[in-house]
């Protein structure tokens, strides 16, 4: 249900009394509607499901997630039996 | 009132016609309005001695051959302008491709209009001034035409319908039934450009992108790649229904298998994006200037080095290659490895949201 | 392309699967619940890299699919009718109603158009004030702020002819659904990433807790999906019965505060039919007394409509992960994307149609060796 596609937030305008932005997907550009993101900047990323960015994306957690996994499953390498695990840091 | 223009529209109208900027259902007449229409905008551009006989059929003095390649298309594109093409070049390069995948040298063609009552003669000049440039380059003369205008809101502005006629360059049989397993699986360059330019055109999904479609004359291409290698088993053009439906068919015309590597499809970034966007498989979306090549496995590397030292065939790449099993079915390995079946295209494409 | 080919990182989501080899101890049955995630999965076959252990089942988060027959019915009655201009995403097109599809309605004349958004439509109402403006409202969570703002600006522009005609499902009482059946075989569900974006995860908690089942809020590539499934199996094999967060760029808690707030201004919470599942209470949004002019249904005098199923699909089981796709004897044979019988066959979504047009089952025989 949630075909949602991550892309560059360009410009911001208002059009009919809506906050509007341009969006950038790599070389692709459409038309969103911000008003769900109303703190959405020029420069921020934000999934768009159907014309309308339904959430702002945050570098900080990609790059946390990825980094996280990484230790995980590099760690797991060195495991020889199922069922034991490194101790994982728990983020709330 | 004019003496240049006494119309023989029929039912005769006493009123004199004046000359118009757009298409009227008097240019489809039969008449001297038809006569003008075709002396001025279609002779000029698309010139040769044929033509300009005038007679109801061309006669053309090909060198007898022994056997003849015919292809004949409907061009119905809509909008008739967007980036990169128009229904003009797409007319012209679509036959004259058909007629190059059966390895045959296109060298006439016949163009039949269908015009939109109402449509402005300056749209129909450029379309006709592209085709003619299409032609120039593909080496290829328009000897025979025909024109019928019908009513507002009838055919989208303007429907082309051509038929070539080619000279076989070789006598090895080249067809949909020819592949062997073994065989390598060639494209001749990135996916879905034309298909996302035109949608994009059509401007219903309200994206922008800097896509040009890639619509080009192939002839000269495929020249080159039979000169290269005697080997070459199947040529097809992956047009409606994309690079997934060609190779489909080839797969249950020769039943084999075939295996592509979704690592090696040439994908221009934008028109990954645009898929992305809109839900799409760019497997599925029409190219109107790109070619697949199945060829003995022995002469692949050359017959790709010579397809890359051509203008349309730059970013040529294997992409997969022809098995015994599973027969009639395409397959594809994914980056991870794991593979998928890669259906034909069913019905219209659509938008999704999920 | 950011945020995307990251998490497509062939190596990282091999590393992923084997660590979750190396974690699983006994089988366990998951659950993804989004068409979305199915689609995914089938895609790159990350079904066939899994461990045997490792069950995947798929849920009923397809819009498309789990609308009801009676709602296509009154789709196509109101785009019939004359002065209508009926608009819808794609892939309602072709669902099949009792008699034909919005498609045959286009064919017979109606002037049925497919919108990317439904802001489209409502520039369509405003380019053609002398016509009524229809627009299929479908979806779960996610697609809520796009269709209640279509209404919220027709109010603000004082459009006259535009109208929705709701069909809107919610997750958390169809999860609450599959795990109160007595035939439940889910032990841990991959929630839908972007229906989290919107409504953040708070809701979920509760029902993990109920039911003793851990959900991770799972991403749609295929580093997501994996990480999605290596989260729960970690918590089933501790036995910890939490909601874990696997789409942390994405997704909060919380959820989106400003969207949930505009939901609310205009849906409320009422009982959903479910095609082939059947009404699940509180599981749907319609609109609000105070929007009741933009309903459809009351202003083309469609609520009548019954329908009847077709007896051999059984979406409903496949919808409940009761049964799989190549398990139903109408699958393949009767029953195709080219003449889809139910919902799942129809939307590209649907578990029935990623079956199919990957075939996925038939590659796992090894087909290709045979």
């Amino acid at each position: 249900m949630c075909l949602g596609v991550p892309g560059k937030i360009i410009e911001i305008y208002q059009a009919q009394g809506l906050k509007m932005g341009k969006v950038d997907f790599s070389g692709v550009t459409r038309e969103a509607c911000l008003e769900h993101v109303p703190e959405a900047e020029v420069g921020d990323y934000a999934v768009v499901h159907v014309g309308f960015a339904i959430s702002l994306l945050s570098e900080e957690e990609a790059q946390e997630t990825i980094n996280l996994l990484r230790e995980i499953v590099e760690a797991g390498e060195n495991l020889e039996s199922p069922g034991s695990q490194p101790p994982r840091e728990n983020p709330s | 009132m004019s003496e240049e223009y006494p119309t023989m529209e029929g039912p005769v109208c006493p009123l004199p016609h004046i000359e118009s900027d757009r298409v009227v259902m008097g240019h489809g007449s039969g008449g001297r309005m038809m006569a003008d229409l075709i002396r001025s905008v279609f002779r000029p551009p698309l010139s040769n001695p044929v033509l300009e006989a005038e007679n109801d059929a061309g006669v053309v003095q090909p060198t007898p051959p022994e056997s003849l390649a015919i292809s004949t298309d409907a061009h119905v594109v809509s909008p008739l302008f967007f980036r990169g093409g128009d229904i003009g070049k797409l007319a012209v390069c679509g036959t004259v491709n058909d007629v190059a995948m059966v390895g045959a040298d296109p060298k006439y063609l016949t163009a039949s209009f269908i015009l939109e009552e109402g449509l402005a003669i300056s749209t129909l000049q450029k379309v006709v001034a592209s085709m003619q440039s299409s032609a120039e380059e593909a080496g290829v003369q328009v000897v025979a035409g025909d024109t019928k205008v019908v009513s507002h809101g009838e055919a989208d502005g303007l429907y082309i319908s051509t038929t070539g006629i080619g000279i076989p360059l070789t006598k090895n049989e080249i067809g949909g039934d020819q592949a062997q397993p073994g065989d390598v699986v060639i494209l001749s360059g990135t996916m879905g450009d034309h298909g996302i330019a035109v949608l994009e055109a059509r401007g219903d999904l309200g994206f922008e992108t800097n896509v040009e479609s890639d619509i080009a004359p192939l002839n000269h291409l495929v020249s080159v790649m039979l000169e290269a290698s005697p080997g070459i088993h199947v040529l097809r053009d992956p047009t409606r229904g994309g690079v997934a439906t060609a190779l489909n068919e080839i797969a249950r015309q020769s039943n084999v298998g075939v295996l592509i590597r979704e690592s090696t499809l040439p994908l221009q970034p934008a028109v990954q994006a645009a898929c992305e966007m809109l839900g799409f498989d760019p497997l599925y979306i029409a190219n109107e200037g790109k070619l697949l090549a199945v060829v003995k496995r022995e002469d692949a590397e050359k017959v790709l080095m010579a397809m890359r030292s051509t203008r349309y065939g730059e970013e040529a790449a294997i992409i997969g290659e022809i098995t015994h099993e599973p027969r009639g079915r395409l397959l594809m390995e994914t980056p991870l490895g794991s593979k998928r079946v890669v259906d034909t295209l069913s019905g219209e494409m659509l938008p999704r949201i999920c | 392309m950011k945020y995307l080919t990251e998490y497509r990182d062939a190596d990282l989501v091999k590393k992923t699967l084997k660590k979750i080899e190396k974690t699983i101890s006994r089988p366990w049955t998951l659950m993804e619940i989004c068409g979305g995630q199915t689609h995914a999965i089938v895609k790159h076959g990350l079904d066939q890299l899994l461990p045997d252990e490792v069950e995947l089942v798929h849920g009923p988060g397809c819009p498309v699919c789990v609308t009801p027959l009676e709602l296509i019915d009154k789709a196509m009655a109101i785009a019939s009718q004359p002065d209508v201009i009926f608009t819808s995403y794609g892939d309602m097109l072709r669902v099949p109603g009792s008699n034909g599809d919005l498609f045959s309605i286009r064919a017979r004349g109606g002037d049925v158009r497919v919108v990317y958004s439904p802001l489209d439509a409502l520039k369509i109402a405003q380019d053609n004030p002398d016509k009524e403006v229809v627009f299929f409202a479908i979806g779960f969570e996610t697609t809520a702020p796009a269709n209640v703002m279509s209404v919220l600006q027709a109010q603000n522009l004082g459009l006259e002819n535009y109208s929705i005609l709701v069909s809107h499902v919610r997750v958390p009482p169809a999860i609450r659904a599959i795990l109160s059946s007595p035939s439940n075989r889910v032990q841990g569900f991959l929630a839908a990433g972007h229906v989290n974006a919107v409504m953040g995860y708070w809701e979920y908690e509760p029902i993990a807790e109920e039911f003793q089942v851990p959900m991770a809020v799972t991403g749609f590539e295929p580093l997501d999906i994996a990480q999605g499934i290596l989260t729960c199996v970690e918590s089933l094999e501790k036995g910890e019965y939490v909601v874990e967060n696997a789409y942390r760029r994405a997704v909060t808690k919380a959820g989106n505060q400003t969207a949930q707030k505009i939901i609310k201004q205009v849906f409320q919470e009422c009982d959903r039919k479910w095609r082939g599942i059947g009404v699940i209470p509180g599981s749907g949004w319609c609109l609000r007394p105070a929007f009741q002019e933009f309903d459809a249904e009351k202003r083309f005098d469609v609520e009548s409509i019954q329908s009847e199923e077709s007896p051999v699909c059984i979406s409903g089981l496949i919808l409940q992960g009761l049964k799989k796709p190549h398990e139903c004897p109408a699958f393949g044979t009767k029953c195709t994307p080219d003449h889809p019988l139910g919902a799942t066959m129809v939307s590209d979504e649907g578990a029935c149609a990623a079956y199919y047009h990957y075939r996925s089952h038939l590659t796992r025989q090894g087909i290709e060796s045979s």
